[in-house]
Formats: C-alpha cells, sequence, structure tokens
C-alpha cells in the first residue's frame, strides 16, 4: 500500500492554533463532496455556498495559497460566519476537523491584526475572574433599570438604552434574555457539599452560564449528584473555559484560563471533573489537550483531565447506576441535542435515558432534535438575522411535538431556546434536563407516594 | 472581468441580494467534488428565484457574450459545473420549492434546487419514493441530478435518473422557455425533449422545473452480505443472482483493497482475507416474494463458496451497510486527492474488470482500490495520489486513460453515472467515434450556437 502519510508530521512544539500551516493536514482531508451542506444550519438558512464548511476550506487553501488576504473583511467576515456547531463534522465521510480550521484561521487572523477592540474590551474582562463576576454582578443589579422583567422575573425584555445598543450589534428589542441572578451559584453554594455515605467525590465545573445565569440549574445538578450519595466540590476560584474567547482567536487567553483551571481542579483532589453544558465539558476533553499539546507540563495534566471529565447525564449513568427517580413529573417533554454536548463530547442517549426514567414523565421526540439552535456562543449577537431563521426551524420542531417542555443539557441553548420559543409564539417552558431529574427527587420527598 | 454595467443591470434583474461579486464568494463557486481538476472562479454568482428571472439573465448573457453555468449543489464527480471560462455561476440554491405532489397520478412537481432526499422527505407520507438515489442524495438537487442523469445504488433494480423524469421546463440559450412532457405515463408527442435534457449537463438549456416519476415505496426488504475468497467466485455469485431471475435492489461489490481499508478505518470486524464483498439487499411489496428472492439469493452466495451474513433487524442492516458507505470515505483518507471513477461494462464482464482494475493499478504502482454496484456493472476504480507529488498524478492520468481503454474493450462505457464534463471529454472520441463527436457538435450549436451555455464541457469549443 502507498504511504498513507502525505508529510512528515510536524514535531508539535506549536499546535495549529499557533500556525494555521498546521491545519494543512486537515484541509487536505476535505474531498469538497458538499456532505456539509445537507447539516449545515448556516447553509440551511441563507443557501449560498459560501456559509457552508468546505467553502471555507477553499477559502482556507486560497488564503494559505496567497490569493486570499486572511485580513480582508470578506475573508474573515465569511470564517465568522460560522456557528462552530461541528454539524459538518459529524456528517464529514473523511473526518475532517473542521473546528480546528476555524479556530486555527481565527487564530491567525487576530496573530496578524490583534483583537479588534470591541472584543480586546470584553475578553480583558474575562482574564480577571474577580473583575468579571464584579461586571457580571453590576449587571444584574442594574438589570431593573435595563431591562423589564416579563414572567414573573424568568424572563426579561431590553429596555430602551440598551435596546438601541443592541441593535447596534444587530440585536432587536424583543430578544428575550434570562434575568442574570443576582447572586451567582458559587457565591451561594459552599465551596465542597458534603453528604453522608458518599460514594465517591467530584468536581463541579459550573462554567460562567451556570455561574451567572442559570445557577438553579447548578444548584440542581449539585442535588442530584447528592442525592446519589456524592460530595461535590465547586471551586469558588474556577474561570470561564475559555470557549468563548478561543472562537474569536485569542488562543493566549484561552491557554492561560486552562492552566488555571487545570490547577485549580487538581488540587480538589477529586477524581472526575463534571459538566452541565457542551461546551464547556468539551473544552476540558478537546480543546484543553490540543491548546496545551506542546506545553511540557500542562500538556499531560489536560490529556487527563479531558479522560476524567463527564457531562452530568453520562456520569450519572455510566460511572454509577442512577439512583432511579420516584416522583411524578406529569410533563409532556422533549429534547434538544446541545450541539457542543451531541457533536463534541458524544452525549445522545443519556440525557433521554434519565429524562424517560422519570415517572409520569412522557418523552417526545422532536424532528431533527440535533439541528442547531442558533446560538453559536456570541453568533446570535453577531449574525442576528440568520441566528433568528434557524432558531425559527427549531421553534417549529418542537410545537409540532405538542410537548410543554423542551429540555436541553446547555445553558447557552437555553438562552437561544427561550427567545425562539417565545418569538414563534410557542409556550414550552425550557429546561436543562437535570432540573426535571432534581424536582423528581425533591417530589419523592414533599410527597412520598406519587411515585407508586 | 465583466464591465461593472453588467453587474448592475443583473442585480436590476435578479435583485442586490441574489448577485453575488465578493471573493470569497467567488471561491465558494469555483470548484465541485471532482478531484483533480482546474478550479476557477466565475465573474458573479447569481441565485435566480423564478424562471423569467432566469429568462431575463440568458438574454442579457446572449447579448453580452457570457458564458453560463448553471449549478445545483455542486455535488457532480466530473468537473461539470466549474466555471472554465468565467463569466455568471447560476445557482439554484433558492429556487428550492416542491410545487405539488399528486399522489394520483404518482408525480411530483419540483423546482430545480429542491434537494433530493426533500423530495423524497415530502413523498414518504404518501408511501411513494423516489428512486434515484446518489451518495449525496442528502445534498445533490433535483435540477443537478438531472442534468448529470446520477444514478447511485438502487440502480439495477429502479434504474436512473432519465427513468424519472417525465417533464421539463426548459429556458433555451436563446431565452426562450419550453415544456414539454408532464404528468402522463404516455406521452410519444415529438421528440422526447426529457431526455435529450437529462444528462445534457446544462449544455443545451436550463432546466427550471422538473416532474418527477414516484413509486410506491417498497414495504419489505431482506439484506444480507457475503464474503468470497476469489473473485471469480464473486462474479459467479453475481450472475448466478441473476441467473435465478432476483433483480436485487442493491447488488454492491467491495475488492481486497477496499475490504482492507475500510476495516483499517471504521473497525467493523470485516473479513480481511476476503477476495471481494458482496451486498446485497432484495426488498418489494409482498412479504412472500421478497423472502423467496432472499431464500434464493442466500443459496447462489453458499453455492458459491460465500460467506454469508445476514440482517435481522434495521440495526444489523445499518451494520451491513456500514462497510459500503465507509469504502469511499476510507478509501479517501488514505491521501489527499481521490479520483474516482466509474467506468461501467456489461454485468458479464465484472470479474475481468476488477481484475484489471487490480493488475492496473499495479502496473502504475498506484493505491487503487474497487467498490461500486456490481450488479449493473458500473464499478468505481478509485486511485487515491499526492496532488503535490507530479510523478504518482502523471501515473495517476496514464492508469485512468488504461481504465477506459479496458472498459470500452470489454463492450463498456465511460460513464456509468458521473458524467462527461471536462474529465472525460478527451476519451468521447473513443467511445462515439467521429460521426458521433459530429453529431454531438450538431445538437450543441443547433441549441447555444454561441456556446454561452456550460462552455467547455462535453462538446469542446471550437478553435478559433
Amino acid at each position: 500500500m502507498a504511504a498513507q502519510t502525505i508529510r512528515p508530521k510536524q514535531r508539535v512544539e506549536k499546535t495549529y492554533h499557533d500556525d494555521l500551516a498546521i491545519v494543512r493536514e486537515e484541509l487536505d482531508k476535505c474531498m469538497k463532496c458538499g456532505n456539509c451542506m445537507a447539516v449545515c444550519p448556516v447553509y440551511g438558512a441563507e443557501w449560498t455556498e459560501s456559509a457552508v464548511a468546505r467553502s471555507k476550506i477553499a477559502v482556507a487553501e486560497a488564503v494559505l495559497a496567497g490569493e486570499l488576504a486572511l485580513d480582508d473583511p470578506q475573508v474573515y467576515g465569511m470564517l465568522f460566519n460560522c456557528l462552530v456547531c461541528k454539524s459538518c463534522m459529524s456528517n464529514c465521510p473523511t473526518k475532517v476537523n473542521f473546528d480546528r480550521i476555524m479556530l486555527a484561521l481565527r487564530a491567525a487572523l487576530v496573530r496578524k491584526n490583534g483583537m479588534p477592540w470591541l472584543k480586546k474590551m470584553i475578553f480583558s474582562t474575562l482574564k480577571h475572574p474577580a473583575l468579571f463576576d464584579t461586571g457580571m454582578r453590576f449587571g444584574a443589579a442594574l438589570q431593573g433599570l435595563a431591562f423589564k422583567s416579563e414572567e414573573g422575573g424568568r424572563s426579561i425584555l431590553p429596555r430602551a438604552p440598551l435596546v438601541r445598543m443592541g441593535e447596534a450589534i444587530g440585536f432587536d428589542g424583543a430578544r428575550r434574555l434570562p434575568a442574570l441572578s443576582t447572586i451567582p451559584l458559587r457565591n451561594r453554594t459552599d465551596e465542597v457539599v458534603r453528604v453522608e455515605g458518599a460514594v465517591m467525590k467530584v468536581a463541579f465545573f459550573t462554567g460562567d452560564s451556570l455561574n451567572y445565569f442559570y445557577p438553579e440549574t447548578g444548584r440542581d445538578i449539585i442535588e442530584v449528584l447528592t442525592a446519589n450519595r456524592i460530595e461535590v466540590h465547586i471551586p469558588k476560584r474556577q474561570n470561564c473555559c475559555g470557549v468563548p474567547v478561543l472562537v474569536h482567536g485569542d488562543v493566549e487567553t484561552a491557554r492561560d484560563l486552562a492552566r488555571k483551571n487545570i490547577d485549580i481542579f487538581e488540587a480538589t483532589g477529586c477524581e472526575y471533573l463534571i459538566t452541565g453544558c457542551g461546551s464547556c465539558g468539551g473544552a476540558w476533553q478537546h480543546d484543553y489537550p490540543d491548546l496545551l499539546a506542546a506545553d511540557p507540563v500542562y500538556g499531560a495534566k489536560a490529556r487527563h483531565w479531558a479522560g476524567r471529565t463527564y457531562d452530568i447525564s453520562t456520569f450519572l449513568t455510566r460511572i454509577l447506576t442512577l439512583r432511579a427517580p420516584r416522583g411524578r413529573i406529569e410533563r409532556i417533554v422533549t429534547y434538544h441535542d446541545s450541539c457542543h454536548l451531541k457533536k463534541s463530547m458524544k452525549v445522545v442517549t443519556e440525557p433521554r435515558q434519565i429524562l424517560r426514567s422519570i415517572p409520569g414523565l412522557i418523552f417526545k421526540e422532536m424532528a431533527a432534535p440535533d439541528a442547531c439552535c442558533g446560538s453559536g456562543g456570541s453568533y446570535v449577537l453577531t449574525h442576528f438575522e440568520t441566528a433568528g431563521i434557524i432558531g425559527r426551524k427549531k421553534a417549529e420542531d418542537i410545537e409540532r411535538t405538542q410537548a410543554d417542555t423542551v429540555a436541553t443539557g446547555c445553558p447557552a441553548c437555553m438562552m437561544q431556546l427561550l427567545d425562539t420559543v417565545r418569538r414563534a409564539g410557542g409556550r414550552q417552558q425550557v429546561t436543562h434536563f437535570i432540573s426535571l431529574l432534581a424536582e423528581s427527587y425533591r417530589r419523592e420527598k414533599s410527597d412520598p407516594q406519587s411515585g407508586r | 472581468m465583466l464591465e461593472t454595467a453588467v453587474i448592475t443591470e443583473l442585480e436590476n434583474l435578479a435583485g442586490k441580494e441574489n448577485v453575488l461579486t465578493s471573493k470569497v464568494d467567488l471561491v465558494s463557486y469555483s470548484y465541485d467534488a471532482t478531484a483533480d481538476m482546474p478550479k476557477q472562479t466565475p465573474d458573479v454568482v447569481v441565485l435566480p428565484t423564478s424562471v423569467e428571472m432566469v429568462q431575463d439573465i440568458v438574454h442579457l448573457a446572449r447579448r453580452q457574450r457570457i458564458a453560463i453555468y448553471p449549478r445545483g449543489a455542486g455535488t457532480n464527480l466530473s468537473g461539470g459545473t466549474v466555471p472554465l471560462k468565467k463569466g455568471i455561476v447560476l445557482s439554484f440554491q433558492k429556487m428550492n420549492k416542491i410545487i405539488e405532489i399528486d399522489p394520483a397520478n404518482l408525480t411530483a412537481v419540483a423546482q430545480p434546487g429542491v434537494v433530493i432526499a426533500a423530495l423524497n422527505a415530502a413523498v414518504s407520507p404518501f408511501g411513494l419514493m423516489y428512486p434515484p438515489d446518489p451518495g449525496t442524495v442528502a445534498t445533490a438537487t433535483m435540477g443537478g441530478s438531472a442534468a448529470e442523469n446520477s444514478g447511485g445504488l438502487r440502480g439495477l433494480k429502479y434504474g436512473v435518473t432519465k427513468n424519472y423524469i417525465m417533464g421539463m421546463e426548459v429556458v433555451l440559450a436563446n431565452g426562450e422557455k419550453v415544456r414539454f412532457g408532464g404528468k402522463t405515463v404516455k406521452n410519444v408527442t415529438a421528440y422526447d425533449f426529457s431526455n435529450l435534457f437529462v444528462g445534457s449537463e446544462g449544455t443545451l438549456g436550463i432546466i427550471t422545473e422538473l416532474t418527477a416519476k414516484l413509486i410506491p415505496a417498497p414495504k419489505f426488504r431482506r439484506t444480507m452480505t457475503g464474503a468470497f475468497t476469489s473473485l471469480v467466485d464473486a462474479g459467479n455469485a453475481v450472475a448466478g443472482i441473476i441467473a435465478a431471475q432476483v433483480i436485487p435492489a442493491t447488488l454492491e461489490i467491495m475488492d481486497r483493497m477496499t475490504i482492507r481499508t475500510v476495516e483499517d478505518f471504521a473497525h467493523i470486524g470485516l473479513p480481511v482475507d476476503a477476495e471481494a464483498l458482496l451486498l446485497i439487499e432484495v426488498d418489494g411489496m409482498a412479504e412472500e416474494v421478497v423472502r423467496a428472492e432472499a431464500e434464493a439469493t442466500m443459496r447462489v452466495v453458499r453455492d458459491n463458496n460465500g460467506d454469508l451474513k445476514t440482517a435481522a433487524t434495521d440495526q444489523e442492516r445499518d451494520q451491513l451497510w456500514t462497510a459500503r458507505r465507509n469504502a469511499l470515505p476510507a478509501l479517501a483518507s488514505l491521501n489527499n486527492t481521490v479520483v474516482l471513477e466509474d467506468a461501467t461494462v456489461p454485468r458479464s464482464r465484472i470479474t475481468d474488470m476488477l481484475v484489471a482494475c487490480q493488475a492496473i493499478g499495479k502496473k502504475y504502482n498506484l493505491t487503487l482500490g474497487t467498490f461500486g454496484h456490481a450488479g449493473d456493472g458500473n464499478l468505481h476504480p478509485t486511485i487515491l495520489c499526492d496532488s503535490r507529488d507530479a510523478d504518482e498524478i502523471s501515473r495517476m492520468h496514464k492508469a485512468v486513460d488504461e481504465i477506459f481503454k479496458t472498459a470500452l474493450q470489454f463492450g463498456g462505457t465511460l460513464s456509468g453515472e458521473h458524467g462527461i464534463g471536462m474529465a472525460k471529454m478527451k476519451y468521447l472520441g473513443d467511445e462515439l467515434g467521429q460521426s458521433g463527436l459530429a453529431l454531438m457538435r450538431s445538437i450543441k450549436e443547433a441549441l447555444d450556437p454561441d456556446f454561452i451555455l456550460n462552455p467547455g464541457k462535453m462538446v469542446p469549443l471550437r478553435e478559433n
């Protein structure tokens, strides 16, 4: 058989984050077959070839060949018109790691031009958790001024000054956002939550979204773990996972956050790291080992934690035997596969298994449950119109199930679903699947007969 | 480069949002799925939303002598949509409405940009299907696959695209719109225009609407694989199945090289010592008939020393299909350039052709695996090479020449389902002779005297 390797692999002193030429191997894998078109949410909304992965690969090839300049606004404009949802990767016959190509291109752009001032401003706060924390809490305190409350404080509409600011970056005034919590999760819980007769101790990586936007979900994760006799460590000093800065090409900040997080979680002495967000878990499983591949100290540590990181659902069902819930939840529930949970962490059956185990709960699968909801982190901010079209399809698929609740496993999806479902006129409650399990556990206490 | 005035006029005709001129958009329409082809960026990409818009654009292009390259999803494998002479790429991605499904007449009317799988999803609630299933059904469009006359895995029993296009609306090179065919099963009015435009690869007219034939979807199916330690046994099994008067929906073959590569790639427990693997699926409307056909097929496989595996559940069926589905991706993973041919021979020469392909690979010291549709003689000899290795590329070109020569010697044809495009134009004379080439040229010149439709494909440009 002819040589399988195209050229000798470069010794990993740099990663693809540092040198665009390293992704040539990924570019070479692409046959331009177009299978990515079948699943690309942006293509499904815009119907032009430039939306789709193979065309971005063609443009990357042109950049490497010197035919196009990376810092041409048309070029980077196109590159950023991607949710990095990894749907194309799940449908790619030759297994092109398109996420690596995208990250390498964005990192190369930042190396060439520096971070645009706006992003610099936002992300500089992420480097300093204390400052970011203050900013978020400040925002929470001020939200009464800036937002008007709806649905008993569970969601908010931006008020006039923010509406105008939002419009400037492509947002419209009708967007629903979860209310910023006045007390973040990590401030309302002990750093170690002990339980009598604990069988194991795990560390909970909350991520920013669960900490600031959905602390109740974070609390539910802790409750479910303790209900399964697991001691939970929630280090207060843990940082953002780094994905938001990484996808914008700020590699050094992402590496810095990765190293700090690794140190902090190493100090817990826990065997497993639990996440409740596909992007955060994906960062630990894939991005950290990639980012730190050339780091003589942290490379090995990152690989260690990658194998020890579990989504709450896989941990409960694969590492543990889930304590069967007995509290009845009389709801019709459908489940949305978060892109990063399914396509990065490969978590598909476990959340469904958990939902189906809840007495009284009727589970209904929607059409295309793994179609992206259109969030893509900041994509929804920068490409509001396309994200809206993508979100509307999702809302219609949810509506057709006649479910009263849509569960998912990612806080970013929860935010986007909350907005798109309401926009489409749906009345479904949006929740993390773990909250339904937690609610079932709570009910068995308050009403011991409920599940019988 | 087109003058700014032409772009402005296109924007007036099609709407600014449907005219793309940015550098990245032009790169995005400079290729299709064919390896080892020249790339070219167009001057402009236009995405029409109505037939009138298409007519207006054709009128303008004709006046200005601008090339038009019609394009569906750009998934073809013969360089059919590469805008070789720049000009306008006319992309039908936005004309993607299913106009009508008519279960009483078993027809569907679709715009050219409708994705094949989307049509099938829409007709399946009626218990119907549109059978042509090229490997890219989830992305390829009705217009593109009609223009390319795509085949697929069900060709043996259900035929190819040309058997399912009953009528069309076409915009000619003079900007006139013509409609022909329709919903009647029988139609011998005038020339058989559908069969002229199906497979014309966008060189004769621009398809703007199609009436497709649907059939009741088979209700039962049985799937099996047979592993053979000799190619002759495998070939005899293929012949034996047909001799037993069974026409399977799918009768696929993979050679030793492909089997081993798939096993390395997907680790699914394939017999790596086998010389050939057959994947066979029989289907039909009546359970009894399907069972009888499956049993007859199993007998033939066993009688020819095949190691038989059958699927009892959908999940097992899926496992059996995994090998075939992975054939191209696995081979493609071996190097950066995948040259996928579709030389086709009469079914009785399948074994000869497989042996010949292996010998050609050896002769030119190339990595070559062959898989394909044994039942209809349509093979995919696939050569993996490094685009940066000039010597290897040159050996690959020689091997391809020889593959086509061999297929013709066996009484076969250059292309079973991928079309001629740019990739196989130079071999056309070998199959058709000078008179055949002249006939093609007369048809092309009669319908598109200025060579504005997909120029440089199928019929060579006039030299002047």
